[in-house]
């Protein structure tokens, strides 16, 4: 709502590399780690062969081997000594032992750098956008995407971005590797990939249309559980359990039948993938054994080549998942970047205090086009005084605080702190000026010491201690077994409206802010503890610029200055005195309030 | 209802004793869930069995193709053996499609049918239950605890049959073979289990860890978009944004931690496996050199070292998660085992009939009289007598208003009055007979409750209308919706009677909702109405007509109202004062005035209140 900067928009694309800052680096040492351990895992068969073909057989060495071999003692000295070659294998395990543990460790850690990031961006992101965002989407909605939105991004990216390339890397390594064992024979090998890739793909996409059916089925059933629970009383009453029974049963084997028939199609997917599979690892058996016996194919060649193919399959199959998971990444992240996109206020500098007069002139609002919710409002506030607040439900009194602190700024008019537009003092200047304190403050999940110091300088302990004197607390506090140091909403020590609200008061006094704006913040504290409060106020902040919203006349009649809100106007302005005179709203409420006593004795005399 | 909440003390049923200790690690308390599916445990576990085989039996195709065609160098009986071969694969893959599909299943209709056992028990307990339970924790009782056990049972069964089978029909071929090479292979066993065992355990612990930091972490998102307007107020986003990435730093390092761990345990898990094929090599070389074993069964040997690890470490794995969910089985019986503390005797059941199958035909029909006879009451929670040998006769037709501050416990009244809690002594009567003659369901269908928040369930505003009374004409509903100044609200709406309200009927105002429900009510016809008054601040138009609504409501009827506005209290036949949980004043209006006490003090407290927002309500609008 304030002035807004062209800031970047991002793509879906734009975003993923955003959040990817900081994590890249990790990424890549995983997959170096995993390309080192497919590799070393792919030499293995190798060994393996060159012991069944020249160690236990008679077959003469290839390629590198020879070297490798007359390094070591001749062939003959290995024979003689078959534990070399076990020993050799020892050696490539301790290295794949390194490898997949710095692969798992670093895609882990890449994995949580990035959720880090991403938690953080979007947190710190939301908290700065301006209140008319967070007052128009929906807290859960928000929510579901920052966790479980985020949450399929990183998996999206730590599982099947990364794995890709990794699996493309097995892929070609191997197929390399078959090659050059058997040209003909890979080649009936790889004829099947398509098949296997194209099936799984296929399957998958038409999986997930599925899948996604049965989560909203669920939580159709969800939703009736949660209802039933929350509506037991209305249930009851109607003694609609048998209906409410029959509701839910019906639902949920309706849900199940669903889901017995997905798990049957992927029951019946993996077999026939397992079945294709089978199929093309039975070709190159006949094929390669009648190789063998041609003489084409060496035998621990052939061995190798069954582990080459063997190692392909599971990822074969795994390339079919991240492709047709391809567009639910993309979803999550059009949903992430919707709220990355959404501009945030701009705070500007803390340019030290605000100082000086309030002046409200003509000041308009409303939210939505043609609505006016506060319309020509003029008034001052004297540097120091106190100006009293009066009006009923819809008056506009709450909207007048938001403009205040600049949480909106006003549709038409001018609000002004000592001479300067309220929109031209950034919003980190203006709110560590004005201390609001809310009818419904959030009490944040710490201990009540936390949340008094939460926005204070200084957190020294006295300080605590005073403002919650100052705010009537310090003996609702002592009667806590932790005192301080109990924590908000756990173990079932929860607060009372009027505790709530003295919290808050308690913790914009240590603020010690040149203005503080009450806004219906005394309502649900009693007559005694109000006027208490107000007192020590009068004694501890002499000198603040106060505002008090209220509706009870004793709260603000000492007020330097009184405004009577009503549908968004100013109906009444001036003292105390001024008002009572003028004998309109105000004196009104004033001897509704005050002189009721005599009220009530009269009906009682009257009977009725 | 959080009035509610904080003023019921107590508990509505007591969960079944402790149980002495639950047999294998609570599993046992599955069977009669698990037993109506004999058949398909069976076939599971059986398929399986079947599968486990093959897969040992693979091998020594592979054995058989060295052995007899490539070292012999000669393809006879190569159509037999690839027709043998083809037709094991085939069948081995259909077998395990049942095994699945079984197992997937088993699954299903064990979370069918404990969620419906959860869901229908929950139905019969008492209200006071709900009082004492969260929706949050029941739900999750009925739909997760439930998910939990189901998919490990039947998954994890399923897994450790397979892997089972494979690790013992491996280890007999081998030791067929060759013992001595057998015992190469399974040297390495012992460790497979030690180290699984080990890691199970820690990364179980850190499992729990990093889900306890990830709750905060929601948590902590909560609190930024819920608290926002409150931050910003307080300019101390950059204070949460520090404190946020407090726990977005430790759950960064306890994943880590965690990744470590997993780590460690599988690249030691499959070095184990290497540490087996090496041995296999290096011994299994040496006899084969000696023409002891031939290269066939070597090749057997290797694909036995490499594959026979991972199912061990499996089935460790399978077996300790299936300890784990123990937490989950208690938290799931302890609701089904949990006795309603109010509950129709044999007898009432037999002629009245229950919550499913209520014998309507039987039901007298309610006049409205009611009476507390010498009642005695506390919380079964609680050590205070709230009510001794308190009597009140309320006669058909008379209105009872119960007053009181926020948290003084109104509701211990209204509790008694609909049976959601009994008397500890003496007794209710309702039209002369103790309310125990007759079933809850009666009592009930015949009171009509509303709440002060009031409930709509998803649905068009039709059938939530129809709820009481499914067979209303329309004439009906008509005049029950106009007889509660509610056909504005119709009126409003483009569809009517059919538009669709969403869940909680979030598209009308509290107001709204509350002259739906009413309707609602009305519709019944009941004999006793119970109504919580609403004190949340609804706009000064609609409360009008609210408060006409309730008179109308209240007309003839025996009504109990716990009330927050001067003018159902004025009205009221009988008043009571609540004050810490006590009725500490009765009487008339007038006759509590004089008395200048309690009421005197809420009245007057009340009456400033109300004064003031009377004062703005014609030009507000």
């Amino acid at each position: 709502m304030h002035k807004q900067i062209n800031k970047t928009e991002y793509t879906n694309a734009g975003l993923l590399v955003y959040f990817l800052k900081g994590s890249l680096g990790l990424f890549i040492v995983g997959i170096l780690s995993s390309m080192l351990l497919t590799f070393f895992n792919t030499t293995i068969p190798k060994v393996i062969a060159f012991t069944i073909d020249s160690v236990l057989g008679d077959e003469p060495m290839s390629g590198i081997f020879v070297g490798i071999v007359r390094a070591m003692g001749g062939i003959e000295h290995i024979k003689e000594n078959v534990w070399i070659v076990a020993l050799v294998i020892i050696g490539i395990a301790s290295a794949m032992l390194i490898f997949r543990y710095s692969n798992i460790y670093f895609n882990n850690r890449a994995n949580q750098t990035l959720m880090r990031r991403m938690r953080n961006e979007l947190f710190s992101h939301i908290q700065r956008l301006p209140l008319s965002w967070q007052a128009q989407n929906n807290t859960g909605d928000i929510i579901q995407r920052c966790t479980s939105d985020a949450d399929t991004i990183s998996n999206f990216v730590t599982n099947q971005l990364f794995q890709f390339v990794r699996i493309t890397f097995l892929l070609v390594l191997s197929l390399v590797f078959m090659f050059t064992i058997n040209v003909k024979l890979a080649a009936i090998a790889f004829a099947f990939m398509p098949v296997i890739v194209g099936y799984s793909v296929w399957y998958f996409l038409h999986a997930f249309k599925r899948f996604k059916k049965c989560d909203e089925e669920e939580g159709v059933l969800s939703t009736y559980a949660q209802e039933n629970l929350t509506g037991v009383r209305v249930i009851r009453a109607f003694g609609r359990e048998r209906y409410e029974r029959d509701k839910f049963d019906k639902q949920n084997v309706y849900y199940t039948s669903l889901w017995v028939r997905v798990l049957k199609l992927m029951s019946s997917f993996w077999t026939a993938s397992d079945f294709i599979a089978a199929l093309q690892l039975l070709c190159i058996v006949i094929v390669g054994t009648v190789f063998c016996i041609d003489g084409e194919l060496s035998t621990g060649d052939f061995v190798a080549f069954i582990s080459y193919n063997a190692m392909m399959v599971g990822p074969v199959r795994e390339l079919g998942r991240i492709i047709s998971n391809l567009s639910k990444a993309n979803v999550a992240l059009t949903r992430i970047a919707e709220i990355m996109n959404a501009d945030e206020e701009v705070y500007g500098i803390n340019e030290g205090v605000v100082s000086g007069d309030i002046v409200f002139d003509n000041v308009c609002f409303e939210y939505e086009k043609g609505k006016p919710v506060l319309s020509g409002v003029s008034f001052v506030i004297p540097q120091g005084t106190t100006l009293g607040i009066i009006g009923g439900t819809g008056s506009g009194k709450s909207t007048l605080v938001a403009l205040l602190d600049g949480l909106y700024s006003a549709t038409d008019g001018r609000i002004t702190y000592g001479g300067r537009d309220i929109k031209d003092i950034p919003p980190a200047t203006l709110r560590k000026s004005v201390g609001v304190i809310l009818q419904e403050s959030y009490i944040y999940s710490r201990t009540i010491g936390e949340n008094i110091a939460i926005a204070a300088a200084d957190e020294s302990n006295e300080n605590i201690v005073r403002a919650a004197e100052i705010a009537c607390l310090d003996g609702n506090i002592d009667g806590f077994v932790n005192g301080y140091d109990t924590v908000v909403g756990e173990r079932g020590v929860t607060l009372s409206g009027g505790q709530k609200q003295r919290v808050a008061i308690a913790r914009t006094l240590i603020r010690k802010t040149p203005y503080i704006v009450f806004d219906d913040s005394l309502s649900a504290v009693d007559s005694d503890t109000d006027a208490k409060i107000r007192h020590n106020l009068k004694t501890e902040c002499a000198g603040t610029t106060t505002v008090i919203v209220s509706h009870r006349i004793t709260t603000v009649m000492r007020a330097d200055n009184i405004i009577v809100l009503d549908g968004g106007r100013v109906a009444e302005s001036g003292s105390h005195d001024d008002l009572l005179a003028a004998d309109g709203i105000y004196k009104r409420i004033y001897d509704l309030q005050m002189s009721l006593p005599e009220d009530i004795i009269e009906e009682v005399k009257n009977g009725r | 209802m959080a009035d509610n909440a904080v003023e019921t003390k107590n508990n509505g049923g007591k969960s079944a004793a402790p149980n002495k200790k639950l047999r294998f690690f609570g599993l046992g308390k599955l069977r009669p869930y698990v037993r109506n599916y004999k058949g398909v445990f069976v076939l599971m576990i059986v398929a399986n069995l079947f599968v486990g085989v093959c897969n040992t039996i693979v091998p020594l195709f592979q054995r058989y193709a060295i052995d007899n065609f490539i070292l012999e160098g000669t393809l006879d009986g190569m159509p037999i053996f690839a027709v043998v071969y083809v037709v094991m694969i085939a069948a081995m893959g259909i077998v395990d499609f049942f095994g699945t599909y079984s197992c997937s299943r088993l699954e299903m209709f064990l979370l069918r049918d404990m969620r419906r056992t959860a869901f229908n028990h929950l139905q019969t307990l008492s209200v006071s239950y709900f009082n004492q339970n969260s929706v949050g924790k029941l739900h999750s009782r009925v739909m997760s605890d439930t998910s939990v056990i189901s998919s490990t049972v039947a998954w994890d069964v399923y897994q450790v049959s397979w892997s089972l089978t494979y690790a013992i029909g491996a280890s007999t071929v081998m030791f067929v073979l060759n013992p001595i090479l057998a015992c190469c292979v399974l040297v390495v066993v012992p460790i497979v289990v030690l180290v699984s065992l080990y890691f199970q355990r820690k990364l179980t612990k850190l499992h729990r860890e990093v889900r306890e930091i990830n709750s905060e972490i929601t948590g902590g998102f909560n609190e930024g978009i819920t608290g926002a307007q409150t931050s910003k107020t307080l300019a101390v986003e950059n204070r949460l944004d520090a404190d946020f990435r407090k726990h977005t730093d430790k759950m960064k390092k306890r994943s880590q931690r965690l990744g470590h761990h997993r780590a460690l345990f599988f690249s030691i898990i499959a070095f184990t496996a290497s540490i087996a094929l090496a041995l296999v090599l290096w011994y299994g070389g040496v006899i084969t050199q000696s023409g002891l074993i031939m290269i066939g069964t070597l090749s057997v040997f290797m694909t036995y070292a490499q594959g026979i690890v991972d199912p061990i470490q499996w089935g460790v794995e399978c077996l300790a998660d299936l300890i784990s969910i123990k937490v989950n089985i208690e938290r799931f019986t302890a609701l089904t085992e949990t006795v309603s503390d109010v509950k129709d005797s044999p007898e009432v059941i037999e002629k009245y009939g229950d919550a499913f199958n209520q014998k309507r035909e039987n039901w007298e029909p309610l006049g409205g009289d009611v009476e507390f006879e010498n009642v005695t009451f506390k919380y079964p929670d609680g050590d205070e007598y709230i009510l001794e040998n308190f009597n009140l006769k309320v006669p058909q037709g008379t209105n009872v208003a119960i007053v009181g501050e926020t948290g003084a416990g109104k509701s211990t009244l209204v509790n008694l009055v609909c049976r959601f809690f009994e008397p500890t002594e003496g007794r209710i009567l309702i039209d002369g007979r103790d309310v125990r003659e007759r079933s809850v369901s009666w009592l009930h269908t015949n009171i009509g409750y509303v709440l002060q928040t009031p409930h709509l369930f998803s649905g068009t505003i039709r059938e939530n209308l129809l709820y009481g009374k499914e067979d209303a004409t329309d004439e009906e509903l008509d005049a029950a919706v106009k007889s509660v100044n509610a056909e504005g609200i119709i009126a409003r709406l483009e569809k009517g009677y059919d538009t669709v309200v969403g869940e909680g009927g979030n598209s009308l105002s509290t107001g709204e909702k509350q002259l739906l429900s009413f309707a609602r009510a009305i519709l019944v016809d009941p004999a006793i109405f119970v109504l919580d008054e609403a004190t949340s601040s609804i706009d000064t138009l609609t409360e009008k007509l609210i408060q006409d609504a309730i008179e109308k409501l209240m007309e003839g009827r025996t009504s109990f109202v716990i009330a927050h506005r001067l003018s159902t209290i004025r009205s009221a036949d009988i008043i009571l004062v609540v004050d810490d949980g006590k009725i500490v004043e009765r009487g008339t209006h007038e006759e509590l005035l004089a008395k200048r006490g309690l009421y005197y003090n809420l009245y007057v407290k009340q009456f400033r209140e109300e004064s003031y927002s009377n004062e703005f309500s014609d030009n507000s609008r």
